[in-house]
């Protein structure tokens, strides 16, 4: 598979994301900077962790507007896969390519931990690898990661199966103490009603290897790699190779 | 022509820093504080002569860049 990573100017964990994609899962995966208007041949987009345009104005306020963006919202209108981490999580929402707003966490801490997420639904391009009842322990490092959408869009989103993780302690159950940022209904991850495009404040690219101390991050780049397999093959099926 | 505009967070967001404000207040000793909320201010120096278009022109970069909606109120006065 060929996937684009987006670089700004403030991006900080555009190269793990690089690494995992290359590196840890065999794949071609290409940097793509802020003023790039096309995205090239690419099956997935990565918006990753950092602090594009050092976060002036609000974060992802001015990335969201950067020409590769168009590129970005173009290939998400088509059906594309985009899953933004952290920061990228904020540039989606600012975009308006999904939905509510992450703001300062309810504590003012920059916090920089490792979290239990649920997994609140596999029916998801970005969650469908993800077992049953499985907890993913990924770490989070974020100052602005509390999700806020009005009541509305709350209601929304748990009527279409749009939250795709949660915040919960070790038992699985989301507390307030399980929440490290104020987010409402414990909200870490969401996805749009076509559910191509993903957000997400933890950091999967950072627990991909054991040697950084855990891999649980890896099953959500294994979903992605699996929906785009499906994809492909029913292409396949559809449009049989020409008899020789 | 200048526009002063005023952002501040919506009501029904949390507004941690605004808490956090208050109970310094509080601390001092200004026992008649209430609610705090913290925004932002942004001046914008404006080269064009026509009020009407300055309004409009600065209302739509209010609501497309410079506040965000789903969290924060807007206002600005051009003098």
């Amino acid at each position: 598979m060929n996937f684009a990573v987006v670089q700004f100017p403030g991006s900080n964990c555009d190269q793990d994301v690089v690494h995992v994609l290359r590196n840890v899962l065999g794949h071609s995966a290409r940097l793509r900077w802020h003023k790039d208007s096309t995205l090239g041949a690419v099956d997935a987009v990565f918006i990753p962790g950092g602090f594009s345009y050092g976060d002036y104005l609000r974060t992802g306020a001015i990335a969201r507007f950067s020409p590769v963006m168009a590129a970005v919202q173009q290939f998400a209108a088509n059906g594309g896969l985009v899953l933004g981490i952290c920061n990228g999580f904020q540039i989606l929402c600012e975009a308006g390519l999904l939905p509510g707003a992450l703001i300062r966490n309810r504590s003012l801490q920059f916090r920089c931990e490792h979290v239990y997420l649920k997994t609140e639904t596999a029916r998801s391009p970005f969650t469908n690898r993800v077992p049953s009842g499985k907890l993913l322990r990924i770490p989070i490092a974020h100052g602005e990661g509390c999700y806020f959408a009005d009541e509305e869009t709350r209601a929304k989103l748990q009527a279409s199966d749009q939250v795709l993780w949660r915040y919960v302690n070790a038992s699985g159950e989301p507390t307030a103490i399980a929440n490290p940022n104020g987010s409402v209904d414990n909200i870490a991850g969401v996805c749009n009603e076509a559910r191509n495009v993903a957000g997400l404040m933890p950091h999967p690219e950072r627990a991909s290897e054991a040697i950084l101390g855990g891999t649980d991050g890896l099953l959500i780049f294994e979903s992605m790699l699996s929906a785009l397999q499906e994809k492909a093959a029913s292409r396949a099926r559809l449009e049989p190779a020409p008899a020789l | 022509m200048k526009a002063k505009i005023i952002i501040t967070p919506k009501k029904a967001v949390l507004d941690p820093q605004g808490k956090t404000v208050q109970n310094a207040l509080a601390h001092l000793g200004y026992t008649d504080v209430g609610a705090v909320h913290v925004g932002k201010y942004i001046e914008v120096e404006w080269t064009g002569s026509d009020r009407e278009t300055a309004r409009r022109q600065i209302d739509d970069a209010c609501h497309r860049i410079l506040s965000n909606p789903v969290i924060e109120d807007y206002r600005f006065e051009l003098e």
